[in-house]
């Protein structure tokens, strides 16, 4: 047998984090950062479900496959699951905020590369 | 310079995450929480979907933080973006008309994908999907309307009501909780039924269905913003 299904998950979830932070730091338009970002907590959500995963387990919906009593034994653990719904919503409403935060800055600068937004205000 | 940096932060940090990778070992046995989430949402709430009587039930609350979250969000990408000066007229290009391809698509796919969407609210209890995700599907079929017919106007005041109403029907459930039944956003204000059935956990698929018509309406908010 090879790596188990959640370590390859896992694994994926970590060097799609580690790609979104690679994009972050080395690009310098706005737009690719934002796909940075997104990367990264796309490969953080992957990362949190792996852990929630049991050996041999299943989705935790009880139905003819999955029957009442067996529901202990052979069901995924649903709190990770219940978490990256929450997780996934943030992460959508942080990429909408960003994405508007980029229209106004194309509009002061006509550009979108950070290079150009060089003086700090406060 | 500043790739050598960024190479090596990215390699500090993934020292860190090999570590994290190489020290985890599959579970073979859900924790306790998870065994009684198992035992609990079938037998107390009579949802067949754990994870919907979680986030539904159980995590109520935080589950109506994040739509105000997403309220929030629908409101600043609005005052971010309404502000914007329109582009001078000649120097864009006009946008080009959609291909005949994306118009003929979205006559055969929308109407599905809306009705996919509305299956996927109200089985939220039953099988995998919930308030969330349906509204996110329903959202989709309206980044779809407007990708093929760009002169298409939403309704923002209509979809604006229809939020609010759900959002203020959604409270309402809640305070019932806390007089019917053990506590705000409790689902057990309506008779658990039998389980498995299309009418069954209480008020579990109610709360769902005002759910998914408040994400929708906002998340068709959110894309309108960004077309304009």
């Amino acid at each position: 047998m090879g790596l188990p299904i959640s370590h390859l998950l896992l694994v994926t979830g970590l060097v799609l984090a580690l790609i979104g932070m690679w994009g972050v730091l080395v690009h310098r338009n706005i737009l690719r950062i934002i796909i940075g970002f997104s990367l990264f907590g796309t490969g953080m959500h992957i990362v949190i479900v792996a852990t929630g995963y049991v050996t041999n387990g299943t989705a935790p919906i009880i139905d003819q496959a999955l029957p009442i009593g067996e529901a202990a034994a052979r069901a995924v653990d649903p709190v990770p699951s219940a978490l990256v719904v929450t997780a996934i919503v943030i992460g959508f409403s942080v990429t909408a905020i960003m994405l508007s935060f980029a229209i106004r800055l194309y509009e002061a600068r006509k550009t979108l590369s950070i290079d150009a937004f060089t003086d700090s205000k406060w | 310079m500043t790739r050598v940096w960024a190479a090596v932060i990215v390699i500090l940090f993934g020292v860190v995450f090999a570590g994290l990778a190489l020290g985890y070992s599959e579970r073979t046995a859900p924790s306790d929480l998870a065994l009684r989430y198992l035992e609990q949402v079938p037998a107390d709430l009579g949802a067949a979907n754990v994870v919907t009587g979680i986030l539904i039930t159980y995590r109520g609350f935080d589950t109506l933080g994040e739509v105000a979250v997403l309220f929030m969000v629908a409101a600043s990408v609005g005052m971010l973006l309404s502000g914007s000066a329109s582009p001078a007229a000649g120097s864009v290009r006009p946008a080009r008309p959609p291909s005949e391809l994306v118009v003929n698509g979205a006559e055969v796919v929308l109407p599905i994908a809306f009705l996919f969407g509305a299956y996927v609210i109200v089985n939220g209890h039953l099988s995998a999907g919930g308030g969330f995700q349906g509204g996110a599907v329903v959202a989709s079929g309206v980044v779809l309307l407007v990708l093929a017919r760009p002169a298409v106007v939403l309704h923002h005041g209509f979809l604006s009501v229809t939020e609010s109403l759900a959002g203020v029907l959604y409270v309402t459930l809640g305070i019932l909780g806390l007089f019917l039944a053990g506590g705000f956003l409790d689902s057990h204000i309506l008779p658990r039924g039998a389980f498995g059935a299309f009418v069954s956990a209480g008020a579990i698929p109610l709360i769902s269905a005002l759910l998914g018509i408040k994400v929708a309406a906002e998340l068709s908010v959110i894309i309108d913003r960004f077309r304009n």
